[in-house]
Order: C-alpha cells, then structure tokens, then sequence
C-alpha cells in the first residue's frame, strides 16, 4: 500500500520536477533570448530554421502546463491506493500534493512564483463550478426546501460573520492576541469573509458520503448561496472600513443593509433574467446544433460577469440562471447537445476544482503571507466552530416549527460539522485591500489554516461520523418508472387531500405554480414540439427505452452477430464458422448467467457495466451525470452506428456545421413505438401466462427438428456442427425451431419476435445487414428481467432465444445462409405456425 | 342548546382521542365539513365533486372513493357506502396526519403500515387484495390523463413497464409459464419501501381556522 503511494507522489514530483527545471532553465537563459532583435542581428548571416521563442508563448505555455500538472495531480490521487482515498477525501490529498508543488517551486526559485490570484479564481475558475452545481441541481428538491435554504444561506451566513466577527474583536480587547492593528470593523470584515461555505469542498466531500437527500439539498444549497451572500456582505463591510469608523451612522447602517438586499436580490432576479434569455434563444437553435450547447456557457457566463459589472451579486446570478433554465434548455436543444453539454460542465468543473485545490496547496508554500498569531488563528477555528453549530441548531429549531418533516438532530450535527471553508474565503482574504487594513497577511494565513483545517481533518473525520451516527443514507432503488408513478400520484393526492381539508397548504401553491408554469412560461420558453413530450414520467420511459436498445445491441455484439458486424462487406464472411462458434457459446453462456440471476435479476452481462452505483439526486461533480450521461451516450453511438446504419449516408462528414448523419423524425417516432410495443406484448407473454412462444416450440419440437436433419443432410443449411451432443439435441432442435419460426413469420433480418403480429415484411430477399429495413430497439430491458428458476435451466435455452433479443442475431445469420432453403420450408412452415399468432 | 353544545364538544373530544387530531382542528374540520355538505350531516359524492379546484385532479375518482371505502373507515368490511358522517370524514383525513415526533420504531411501522395499507386500497378497485394489470393500467390512465400528449397507447406501455419492474423485484425467481397476478400488499410494502411514506403522505392540519379563506368550491 504505502510503496503505491510513494510511487505514485514521486512519479508526480518528478514529472513536475522536469517540468519546473525546463521552465526554470529556460529563464535563466532569458539574459540571452531577451533582446530577439539584437539575437537576429548579430546571425543575420543566414536565415533562421528554429529559433526559440519561449518569452513569445511564455503565459499560454505556463497556464498549459499547470492544468496539465493539474491533471496528473488529480490522476495520481485517484490512482492512489484504495484504502488511502477511501479515508482522505479527494480535496485534501490535491491539497496535499499542491504543497509538496509548492515546495518544489518554491526550492527552485527560492520565493513562490505562483499563486493564486484572486482574479483568476472569481473569473476563470469559480464560474463554471458554480453553474455546473446550479444546471445540475435537483429542481424539485432544491424549491421545496428553498424556504428552509434561503433561511441557512441569508441568516446562517449573518449569524456567522457578525458572532465570529464580534466575538474575535472581544478577545482581542481583552488582550487574548497581543499587539494587533485590527479594528472592529475588519474584525467585522474578516468575521464576513471566513462565513463563506464553500460549495466546491462540501460537494468533494459529501458526495463520497451518500447522505439523504433533504440533507444534502439543504447542505449544498446552503453552501452555494451562501456564497452570494458572503460576497454581499464582504462588500458591505468593506465599504465600511473604506469609509472609516468614525463616517458610519444609522443611515449608513441602513444603507449597507438595503445595499445587501439590492445586491442579492437584483443578482438573482438578473440570473432569472439571463435564463429566460437563454431558454428563449435556444428554442431557435435547431439549425446551428453543433454550437448550441456553447451558448449555455457563453450567456451564463454573460450573467455572471454582467452582475459584476452592475456590482451585483456575480455568483448568485450564475446559480439562478444555471438552475432556472435547465429544464427549458434540456426540453429545447437536442439530445447530443444536452449530453455535450453535460460532459463539457463536468469536465470544465471538475478542472477548476482540481486547480482551486492544488493551487491552494501550493499557495501555502509561501514565507511572505506566514504571519502566525496562536490567538487569533486558535480563536478562530474555535468560534468557526461553534457558531456553526450554534446556529444551525438555533435556525434549525426556528424552522422546525413550521416544517412538516422536522430535521433531525443527527442530520443538524453533520450539516454543522459540513461547514467547510474553501476557496471562496481564500479569494475573499486575497481581496482585501492592504492599505485600509495592516494585518492582511495575518488574515490570509489565518484563512488557510482554516480551510486546511476544515477541508482535510474535518473532510477525513466526517465519513465515519456520518456513519457513527447512522445517517440516514440515500436509498438506491431499481425501482425507476413505478417509483416515478407513485410520486406523481403521490402529489396528486395529497392536493386533492387539501383540496378537501379546504386549505391552502404547500400542495396547493405547488401545484398553482406548476400550472401557471405549464401554461404560461413552457409555452414562452419551450419548443412547441418539446413542450410535447417533456412530461418527466415519459421521459423516464424514453430512457428505459433507450437503455433496452443499448443492450439489446450491445448484447447482439457480445454474441459477434453477424448483424452487427459494422463493415457493410460483413456479407463475405464464413457464416458457418460464425455460427457454429456462436452457438457453442450459447450453452456456457447459460451457466454462466444463471449464477448472477440467482444474486439479482439485474445482472445480465453487459448491463452490468451500465448498473447504477449512484444514487438518483447526487450532485456530486464527479459522478452525478455520470451513469446518466453514459447511457445517453452510448445509445447514441449504437443506435447510430447500427441499427439505422443501413439509412445513413455518409454526405456531412467532413462538415463542420453538420456533425450528425440525417436521422429523421420518423425513425425515432418509430423506434420508440416499437419498444413500446415490444414492451406489452413480452409482459403479456412472460407474465399473463399468454406464453406463446413456449407452447408452440413444444409443437412443433420434434418436426422441427426433424426438418432441421433434413437441413444437415443436403448439406446447404448448416446449423449445428457435430460439436453439440446428443444430449442437447432435442433442445437445440428448439431452439432452430423457434428461430426458424420466427424467421418464417418475419422473413426479415432484425426483427424482434414480439413484433411479428403486425410487421410487414417488406423485402424477403435481401440481407438482413442491408436492408432498408425498420429496424427495431426491442425491450431487452424486459427480457433481461425476466425471471428464471435454476432448475429449469434446460428450459432456458429456449426461453432465451425465443423471447431474448439474441435470437434475432441468430436469425440474422441463420436467415442469410439458409436463405434458399427457407424460402422453400416457409410454404410448408407458414400455414401451421401462422395461426398461433392471431 | 347548551346541551347539545355539550355534547359536541364530548364527541370533538372522542373523535380526537380516536384520530390523534387536537380539538382545534377537529373544530376546523367540522366547519369544513359543514361548509362542504351544505349544513347536512352527511357528505355524498357529489359534494366532494363540487370542489372546484379537486375538478383538475386527474386522480379525483380515486381519491373521492377512498372516502367512502369501507375498508379505510377501520370497519372489516368490503364495499363501498354512499354517503359518509363526520366521524368517518376525520378518520380518512387521519391518514393523512403527519406522526407525532419521537415515537417508537414499532408505533412508526404500524403508522407506516396504515398510510400504505390506505395508498394500496385507492388501487385495489375490487378489494380482493391484488392489485391487478388492469387495475394498474386504469390508475396510470387517469394518472397521464392530463397530458394530451401522452395517448392511452403509451399509458397502457408505461403501466406494463411499471408493472415488470415489480415483478422483477418482488418476485425474482419464475418459472416461464408461471403467471404474476399482480401485487400483493407485502409486495406493495416491499416496493414502497424507500419512499418514506411516514414523512411524505402528510398535510398540515393547521389550527387556524382556514375555512374563511375562499378556496374551494
């Protein structure tokens, strides 16, 4: 274990190592490259070939190369031995190495050249961290406890700042910190500052946590705005001390108060604002699809830095725009858009974070800012500390009152022990201003120690709390499209129970806002064809769906089928090789699956790899869309790449402007009918004991199996080599049947059995593979639940290919080989099996 | 009158010794009830068909029978009546109390057990203890009723899907032929088990009297 670590921080340090020597070496040399001008005089004999221009790339080179050891940074901790991460939280061990960066730099050029600057961060770094929490943030969750958030981020974070602040200033006063030049008001100041809960830390560490929802909601939306607030209030104070103790009467106290409303409250409404603008615009992007997803960026950067630039709260804007657009945006933008843009927030924040916490490592490897007060820095962690749990419990107690669902004291404690200080209040302690206020570097070393404190000691310690105190955890369900009815009929009827008691409770305002919502702002903001079919339990099934056909196809490849062999050439290929080892594997494949059937029903090879580890409502950067996103994905890719392959031409692309091949609108429509279908018809079959598909393989057994020697002996049709036993005989004969059953039936390659009562066929003669075909994403979903019992596992294997999307491949195969044959067999076999599915 | 104002006030206290409802809300409640059924003494359908704002509630039928289920009046009885008092008006609403604070796990599982055994009747139409495909398909019918968009083809596909994911779970193993009936109230339990219907199926029962406000009707 430790040599893995050592091993993995020293591949690190050396890599940074070189890194910092070749930057280091190169501007020692800068006495000789200074002067290019006078460089190409003296060699103006010749033309130059390479010359070397570092100071020409000098900045972009410097900021690639920290995001690059950024990066490495972040590999190297995931890297990390198992049982390190698992205790230290990912923040704190970058924290870590960004001191052992740190030190390089700083034994390299003896004073630290890199830092984090405040600008950087509120402009290039916190950003897309805060829009990435918004976009993604739970809506539902995150208005229904707003009430309870609202009151945490605007009282909690006053509550703080003033205690802190106030408290601090009293011990100065009664000589606890020396000789210090600190008045009240930065005292005040600096109280307002270190109040920031910083949403990157609590997000890095709660999301390795699991807690339930409400907790995290009220956590993380707590964290997030609060962070507006803080700034607010910085500002506030900070005009305060610029203005002088002696200048602040009651109207001016009054003016800062009115100040803090104005400056959050206009951050907020001009977020709205810029969201409204944005659903507005995207309603209109159909055509320039490639660069829609940008604009989600590029506007609500536009919120963020105009706020600045009106002196209102940058960051609440950001957050309101981010959570109030995504349902229009998501509604309006195409798919491909929405998981580009999905993985573009992800990667942008996830990046920015990695830097906040390096940098913050690194910028403690500094002697200038080191100014140590044991009083005041000890006093702080002290009051930080208990003032968070005074107030929570305080407002806690307040709000406990009025809510229905109380919070619980176990769930106080971890939402007090969560006030993690991050960036945010290092940003704020670089701001000040060193003129108005001496002690600066005391206030900033102070403000490190505390976030070092609070992200790594508390961020180790707070796991085993939460699990100590036995948290009540999110609960992960398979459960997804009855879970989603229920809660829908779930609101429904607590409405209509009040609409009964004749109150006006929180129902009834929900429910007013959804249909104003509905009604007024989906039309203003919304595609009329998005406003079609945005209903959330259809969506739900829309994703079902697409998962089914993922597996279905990625099943179908498991298998090697020739249907799915991506070269259109696949024609050529020796069909009995393929089939033959096809089959041969079919039977392990049995004994194999069963074990995992037997654990859990969800297991089925490939699905695993898909299986949902994270729970529905994680917020976390790193993983929340990450199974989401991943699924959306890959339908895409398989769909695109195989089952509509044979439509697709191949016009676009080397377009810049058009990335996707042309799927129509009937191909998706359609695509989605089917599974529907698909899905009714394999329930009734599995599950109402309708089961055709079993009784007519027990009718047809024997002759089918007959026909199949018959096959063998004229030498054309080759089904089964000599490899299956004659134990297995009877079963592979119905097996054949069931396919060739189905096959009769269809005629057509692709086709799932459970479609067949109302498929046309309309090519009997061409390849499956090249048919202009209506190829179909069958309910593998389905199938893949169906449960089986262990004993019966010779019954499996005609279960399985006559309900389970593999026969289809196998017909596929066998239906282009056999194709002759077949055709002759389908005017016998058509009239007896025919009936059956009437 | 004096009397009589007596024995109202013994019989508030009765119901809300029975129910676990205060005085007041009981009081609230009854001018409600008053106010719904018009100064009669008993409530019919219709009276709660009148409100206004339930007429959007695509699951109204459900909800409105609910009242009248013999089932969930504490009687052991099946069907359904026609006209129900104010005793049984509070007991339905009482399913809808939110739990006292810090009670026993084991009172918590009853109270649980209740709400559910309550949710589970309003999709049993025909009270023999399954909750069948077909009354399932009905429910999410009404349920997606309110989408135009949504056509009764793809309601009837999203009950089927919500239906075998229940079988998938609450019954696993089957043999092919084997037929799912439905879902039991274990299963029901069983499938609910995460939605922490004790903190959720709640409304707050103020002790203000709200009848003034002008909602409903």
């Amino acid at each position: 274990m430790a040599s893995s670590v050592y091993l993995c921080l020293l591949r690190t340090v050396f890599l940074v190592c070189i890194v910092n020597l070749l930057i280091h070496g190169v501007s020692g040399d800068e006495d000789v490259n200074q002067n290019p001008h006078h460089h190409l005089h003296e060699n103006i004999t010749g033309l130059p070939i390479v010359t070397f221009k570092w100071h020409h790339v000098e900045t972009p080179y410097l900021v690639v190369l920290w995001v690059f050891v950024a990066a490495l940074a972040k590999l190297s901790v995931i890297e990390l031995n198992h049982h390190v991460t698992s205790v230290f939280p990912e923040s704190g061990l970058l924290i870590i190495l960004g001191f052992f960066l740190g030190g390089i730099v700083w034994g390299a050029d003896k004073a630290q050249t890199f830092k984090l600057l405040p600008s950087t961060f509120f402009f290039y770094l916190l950003p897309q961290i805060i829009l990435d929490a918004s976009y993604f943030m739970p809506n539902k969750l995150f208005f229904s406890n707003l009430g309870a958030i609202l009151i945490y981020a605007i009282f909690g974070t006053c509550w703080n700042a003033a205690t802190v602040g106030l408290s601090l200033w009293g011990c100065y006063e009664a000589g606890a910190m020396g000789n210090l030049d600190i008045g009240l008001l930065q005292f005040l100041l600096f109280g307002s500052l270190i109040a920031a809960v910083d949403p990157v830390a609590v997000i890095a560490v709660f999301e390795e946590v699991h807690v339930n929802e409400v907790l995290f909601i009220l956590v993380f939306g707590e964290s997030l705005l609060n962070d507006g607030v803080t700034v607010v209030l910085y500002n506030v104070f900070e005009a305060f001390v610029n203005l002088g103790g002696p200048m602040i009467d009651t109207a001016e106290i009054f003016k800062g108060i009115f100040t803090f409303v104005v400056v959050a409250f206009g951050g907020s409404f001009l977020g709205v604002v810029f969201a409204i603008l944005l659903s507005l615009l995207t309603r209109c992007t159909k055509h320039i699809q490639i660069i829609e997803a940008g604009f989600v960026f590029v506007v609500g950067y536009m919120a963020y830095l105009t706020a600045e630039m009106l002196s209102l709260s940058a960051i609440l804007s950001i957050t309101f725009c981010g959570v109030c657009c995504q349902k229009y945006v998501n509604a309006n933008m195409d798919e491909k858009s929405i998981t580009t843009l999905r993985h573009a927030l992800k990667l942008l924040a996830n990046g920015s974070e990695t830097m906040i916490f390096v940098f913050l490592g690194i910028t403690a490897i500094d002697t200038e800012i080191w100014v140590w007060n044991t009083g005041f820095i000890l006093l702080t962690i002290l009051f930080i500390f208990i003032y968070r749990i005074i107030g929570v419990f305080l407002l806690t107690w307040m709000l406990n009152k009025f809510r229905l669902v109380p919070v619980e004291v176990i769930d106080q404690v971890v939402m007090s022990y969560g006030g993690l200080r991050g960036a945010v209040a290092y940003g704020l302690a670089a701001m000040l201003d060193e003129k108005t206020i001496p002690e600066k570097n005391l206030m900033i070393s102070t403000t490190l120690i505390v976030v070092y404190f609070t992200v790594i000691l508390q961020g180790i310690t707070m796991k085993p709390l939460v699990q100590w105190l036995k948290v009540k955890r999110a609960a992960h369900s398979d459960l997804k499209l009855i879970e989603k009815l229920n809660n829908r009929a779930f609101d429904h009827i607590l409405a209509a129970v009040e609409d009964i008691c004749g109150r006006i409770g929180d129902n009834w305002w929900t429910r007013g806002w959804n249909r104003f919502e509905e009604n007024y702002i989906s039309w203003l903001l919304m595609k009329p064809k998005a406003r079609k079919n945005r209903d959330y339990l259809f969506s739900i099934f829309h994703k079902l769906n697409l998962e089914d056909a993922v597996n279905y196809v990625s099943e179908g490849e498991r298998q090697g089928s020739l249907a799915f062999i991506r070269s259109d050439k696949a024609a050529n290929v020796d069909f009995k090789k393929q089939f033959g080892s096809e089959f041969a594997d079919v039977m392990p494949d049995i004994m194999v699956d069963m074990s995992s059937y037997e654990l859990g029903i969800e297991n089925f090879s490939v699905t695993s790899i898909v299986k949902d580890t994270i729970p529905s409502v994680s917020l976390d950067i790193n993983a929340q869309d990450r199974k989401n996103a991943l699924d959306d994905i890959n339908a895409h890719h398989l769909l695109q790449q195989h089952l509509y392959r044979s439509r697709k031409h191949h016009r676009h692309k080397y377009s810049r402007s058009h990335f996707s091949i042309n799927q129509s609108e009937e191909e998706v429509q359609e695509i989605f009918q089917r599974t529907m279908r698909s899905r009714l018809e394999s329930f009734k079959s599995a599950k109402m004991g309708v089961n055709q598909a079993k009784k007519i393989t027990k009718h047809h057994k024997k002759e089918l199996a007959h026909k199949m020697a018959n096959g063998h002996s004229d030498g054309t049709g080759y089904l089964y080599g000599d490899e299956v036993d004659s134990a297995v005989g009877s079963e592979t004969g119905v097996i054949s049947g069931t396919f060739m059953r189905d096959k009769y039936t269809v005629g057509a390659g692709i086709e799932n059995p459970v479609f067949l009562p109302d498929m046309d066929s309309p090519t009997h003669s061409s390849l499956p593979w090249l048919m202009e075909t209506e190829a179909v994403a069958p309910s593998q979903r389905a199938q893949r639940r169906l449960p089986w019992t262990p004993n019966r596992l010779r019954r499996l294997a005609p279960m399985r290919i006559s309900t389970c999307s593999t026969d289809s491949f196998l017909m596929a195969d066998v239906s282009s080989l056999t194709l002759e044959e077949h055709e002759e067999l389908s005017q016998t076999d058509h009239d007896e099996i025919r009936p059956v599915f009437d | 009158m004096g009397a009589s104002q007596s024995g109202r006030v013994h019989k508030f206290q009765e119901l809300a010794d029975k129910t676990g409802f205060s005085i007041e809300q009981i009081k609230n409640l009854h001018s409600r009830f008053t106010y719904l059924t018009q100064d009669e003494d008993t409530l019919r359908r219709e009276h709660l068909e009148n409100i206004s704002n339930l007429a959007i509630n695509p699951i109204r039928r459900q909800i409105i029978e609910a009242f009248f289920d013999k089932r969930n009046l504490g009687e052991n009885e099946k069907g359904c009546l026609q006209e129900i008092s104010f005793e049984e008006f509070v007991t339905v609403l009482s399913f809808f109390r939110p739990p006292k604070p810090r009670i026993p796990d084991e009172e918590m599982k009853n109270i649980r057990k209740e709400k559910l055994r309550f949710l589970f009747n309003m999709h049993d139409t025909d009270n023999d203890g399954v909750i069948t495909l077909d009354e399932y398909r009905r429910v999410v019918e009404e349920l997606l009723s309110s989408y135009e968009t949504i056509g009764a083809e793809t309601a009837k596909a999203i009950s089927d899907g919500a239906m075998l994911e229940v079988a998938s779970v609450t019954v696993g193993q089957m043999g092919p032929d084997e037929f799912y009936e439905g879902i039991t109230f274990e299963q029901f339990m069983q499938i609910l088990q995460n939605l922490e219907i004790e903190t959720k199926m709640n409304i707050h029962f103020w002790n203000l009297d709200t009848t003034t406000m002008k909602c409903g009707k």
